[in-house]
């Protein structure tokens, strides 16, 4: 254990001197920035030996498990080890909200038969109620984001609300998407078992992938084949008679219609043999569940996709192999599973450094988070994040969001940097509440919440007016001696060189919106 | 003056002269393919159910096999004597009395995958069932046979962020054609470089600025589309084509269609919203003259299960039946009917390979060599009429 601590430390001592090194592109301020990194080092403990990964790879670490990177986060992060970093992250998850919730989630849901008998008038309202009702939950899922202090546990709530999907598009009953996601948020880094049988009897899945209707004698082969390809096993790993046997053992998990509740319905279910993945009984859902678990691919398929998350698009055969197999032997873990990703050589390579793309979240909350920019009401952010594809409570299918080059096309590369644009311009031209409205327009017509009333979309618009950059107030956070140095502020705004070149100019806002604009800037 | 403002405001005046004096003949003298000849795909998503789209209403299996979600012979809008349309489906009946609406039946392939996400890979690269291939067809037809510099892209994704077929061309994603030019200024072209991620970054911003001097701003919007996500696309690749920009290929879509539950209401609206707005779009385009050079074609990651399931909806099936319509379309029945007493674990057996469909667009339609861009030989399927 001790070996291995000294070993880290060596590690990110290396990794110091690295970080020296890489500043050969502006030699100017080399001394200071040796000096700053040192006294980094020597601060966390006072003791020559304890050396702190430095700024870079503290930058690295938390644009890729936050939301957004604080001047003072990178700062407090710099003085640690790869191993002490990770800790701390991994320490920092409180399952719970940090913010109310809507009051409406603990209202009863409305039945789906209240729908059915409605006038049409009476319809187009309650439609209308749970449309607006959604926005809410996003907006409120959005301030989380931007002001929760457990990152992680945020992060890895998206994470799973990407896996286990369900949309409100089909759901409808909005307050059973609140429920499913105080799940996710309360196993986000807990265990992939239980939040596995515990999501497949949520009933927004549920509603979801059909099981409530999945009788005997009558299957729904819906949630049967998404929980293989999807949820733990991955295209390839079973047969389409496994699917057809498995949705036999999923009957009779159904949902209280009135409450929304799951409810077991014994007559719906097929209590003869079924023969999956090559085992034969008589199988209801969870033993069915518990067969998947067991076989070595799971957690395979599992630690691909946290490793498509965190360090790249190419996950490491072997590698993977070795985490998976922690990650079975801590019978699902999640924590084993990310410390052994964040700790692993490639996602501290330097050449996966820059290498993703930020997904809409990233880059929107992760921007007005780095920045410091004040925000309001959230909603706006919420649209447009929907605008850019990632709207929350709805993704786009069963698969969730394909991200990577999927997020950025001519369309959302466009939407993004007028967003980016808009926080850094330092004059205010009179056509801008103009645009800000068009915009409003634009995100509520993409996110499917229809025309905003006047009133409604006026007040978006002031609180899209209220966040702007503070560049004086952000630009204090540079020591003195570098305040004025470009390359200095580059290594925090960008994830690597600008694809433009670094502007010739001072520190400023304007230097800060030309970086923010670069190409540079969508990566992480 | 600025020289790059210059070569723009001179490349925007070019695509003006485009717009009002007809295309002069040098931008369609690719050689070895007509890309003046515009091709529209249009995504069913989900997996449309084509049993309760083109009903074999007259076969007694189908009745046996849909005792409550089949579509009754009372009410299907009868083709010949064995095929009907849905009844939603009137608004494309003015298309097949106009013999321009080719039905093309039992289009599938073998070994045929059941997952959404791969099944519509299959589809979107043009590949084998077995085999992976990393780019969009319409991406390799583009690099076998260049698209004229003059266009504003290769292709153009209207709705949805999906590039589908168009994968790894260049192409634009337009949700919104003023907002676009609006907002063209902030991408500035950059030679391609650094990480993958990079480099797609890059590419995009390219592709932006290029298309950016080619799209016109458009006037007033083009009346008459349904409202709904393809109504609304289909409107703006109209307004696009209105502007005198070019581009080879659009790919718009039609979500919804994967319902293993409660399918026949929600089945209809999206038959209703699809056809209306395929009238519509023709309309349009015999307005402005671009019928005739224009094909369009529906493509799905596979059919549905003939048996119903327990829920009034349908699972994953394979073989399907697509339309083809256009000026030059020669309207009929194409392929074979569904053979509902051949049925092989559950499902169709497909007759035609989906890839006779592509083959169509690139041989006759293009008039390209299709072998380059599928990999091998498929028969095209003869819908045009000769001329």
């Amino acid at each position: 254990m001790a070996a291995k601590f000294m070993a880290a430390r060596a590690t990110s001592f290396i990794g110091v001197l690295r970080d020296i090194a890489g500043h050969s592109a502006d030699r100017r301020f080399a001394a200071f920035r040796f000096l700053l990194l040192l006294g980094a080092g020597l601060g966390a403990t006072g003791s020559a030996f304890a050396i702190g990964m430095g700024t870079e790879e503290a930058r690295h670490l938390l644009v890729r498990t936050t939301f957004g990177l604080t001047m003072q986060r990178v700062r407090d992060f710099s003085f640690l080890t790869h191993e002490q970093a990770v800790s701390r992250l991994l320490s920092e998850g409180n399952p719970a909200a940090s913010k109310p919730p809507p009051a409406w989630v603990d209202e009863p849901v409305t039945p789906f038969r209240t729908f059915r008998n409605a006038t049409a008038e009476e319809r187009r309202r309650l439609q209308d109620r749970d449309i607006r009702r959604g926005l809410e939950l996003r907006a409120w899922w959005v301030g989380e984001m931007l002001d929760s202090p457990s990152q992680l546990n945020e992060r890895m709530t998206l994470f799973w609300h990407g896996h286990f999907t369900s949309s409100q598009q089909k759901v409808r009953m909005v307050q059973l998407m609140y429920r499913q996601n105080q799940l996710l948020r309360k196993q986000a880094t807990g265990n992939f078992a239980e939040l596995l049988h515990a999501v497949s009897k949520d009933p927004a899945m549920l509603v979801y992938l059909d099981s409530a209707s999945n009788r005997r004698g009558r299957p729904n082969e819906n949630f049967a084949r998404e929980v293989m390809e999807l949820f733990t096993l991955g295209e390839g790993s079973y047969g389409e008679a496994d699917i057809r046997e498995a949705a036999r053992a999923f009957t009779g998990w159904s949902i209280e219609l009135d409450t929304g509740e799951y409810l077991w319905r014994a007559p719906a279910h097929d209590a003869g043999d079924k023969t999956v993945l090559g085992k034969t009984g008589n199988f209801d859902g969870d033993a069915v569940l518990d067969i998947l678990l067991a076989q070595p691919r799971a957690a395979e398929y599992i630690v691909e996709k946290l490793w498509r998350e965190f360090i790249s698009q190419r996950p490491d055969a072997r590698e993977v192999h070795r985490i998976a197999a922690a990650f079975r032997t801590s019978r699902y873990d999640i924590k084993t599973a990310l410390r052994e990703l964040l700790g692993s050589g490639a996602f501290w390579a330097i050449e996966n450094r820059g290498n993703m793309f930020k997904s809409p979240a990233d880059l929107v909350v992760g921007t007005l988070r780095q920045f410091e920019i004040p925000v309001g009401d959230p909603t706006p952010l919420a649209l447009l994040m929907g605008a850019l594809g990632q709207n929350l409570f709805s993704p786009p299918n069963v698969k969730g969001w394909p991200g990577g080059t999927r997020w950025v096309n001519s369309t959302t590369l466009l939407t993004r940097k007028q967003f980016v644009d808009r926080l850094f311009r330092t004059d205010d031209s009179p056509s801008e509440p103009d645009a800000d409205r068009r915009n409003l327009n634009d995100f509520a017509t993409a996110n499917g919440v229809g025309r905003l009333n006047v009133e409604e979309r006026e007040r978006l618009a002031k609180s899209i007016a209220g966040m702007r950059f503070d560049s004086e107030k952000w630009l204090a956070h540079f020591p003195v001696t570098l305040a004025g140095d470009g390359e200095t502020v580059r290594r925090i705004v960008l994830a690597g060189e600008p694809a433009g070149g670094l502007p010739a100019m001072m520190a400023n806002r304007e230097l800060v919106r030309l970086l923010a604009l670069d190409p540079v800037f969508q990566l992480k | 003056m600025n020289i790059s403002i210059g070569r723009r405001q001179f490349l925007g005046a070019v695509g003006a002269g485009l717009l009002s004096g007809g295309l002069p003949e040098f931008v369609f003298a690719a050689p070895g393919a007509d890309y003046g000849r515009l091709l529209v795909l249009v995504e069913l998503k989900g997996g449309n159910d084509g049993l309760n789209t083109v009903v074999p209403y007259a076969d007694a299996a189908y009745a046996r096999l849909r005792p409550r979600i089949g579509i009754s012979r009372d009410e299907v809008l009868k083709l010949d004597e064995k095929a009907a349309l849905h009844p939603s489906l009137e608004s494309l009946m003015a298309l097949w009395q106009a013999k321009e609406l080719a039905i093309v039946q039992g289009l599938g392939y073998e070994d045929p995958n059941f997952s959404h996400f791969r099944s519509i890979e299959i589809w979107d690269t043009g590949s084998a069932s077995n085999q992976t291939l990393g780019e969009g067809w319409l991406a390799r037809a583009f690099s076998a046979v260049p698209v004229p510099v003059g266009f504003a892209a290769e292709g153009a994704v209207i709705g949805g962020l999906e590039n589908g077929p168009l994968a790894g061309s260049r192409c634009v994603a337009l949700a919104n054609p003023d907002q676009f030019l609006r907002r063209a200024r902030l991408a500035t072209p950059m030679r391609a470089s650094g990480s993958a991620a990079l480099q797609h970054v890059l590419k995009v911003e390219s592709d932006i600025a290029q298309a950016a001097v080619r799209l016109a701003g458009s006037a007033a919007p083009l009346q008459g589309f349904p409202p709904g996500d393809l109504g609304n696309s289909l409107r703006i690749a109209a307004q696009v084509l209105a502007g005198g920009a070019r581009v080879a290929a659009i790919k718009v879509s039609l979500n919804g269609f994967d319902n293993h539950q409660n399918q026949p209401g929600v089945h209809a609206n999206l038959l209703r919203q699809f056809a209306e707005s395929i009238a519509a779009f023709r309309s349009c385009l015999q307005g402005l003259g671009q019928w005739n050079n224009t094909l369009v074609m529906t493509y799905a990651e596979f059919g549905r299960r003939p048996a119903e399931n327990g829920s009034m909806g349908t699972d994953h099936g394979t073989s399907n039946v697509h339309f083809v319509t256009g000026g030059r379309v020669k309207g009929g029945l194409y392929g074979e009917g569904p053979r509902l007493d051949q049925l092989e674990n559950e499902n169709l057996r497909h007759v035609l390979d989906f890839r006779s469909l592509y083959a169509t667009a690139l041989g006759p339609w293009w008039g390209m060599d299709s072998g380059r861009a599928l990999g091998g030989r498929f028969e095209p399927v003869p819908l045009f009429r000769a001329v």
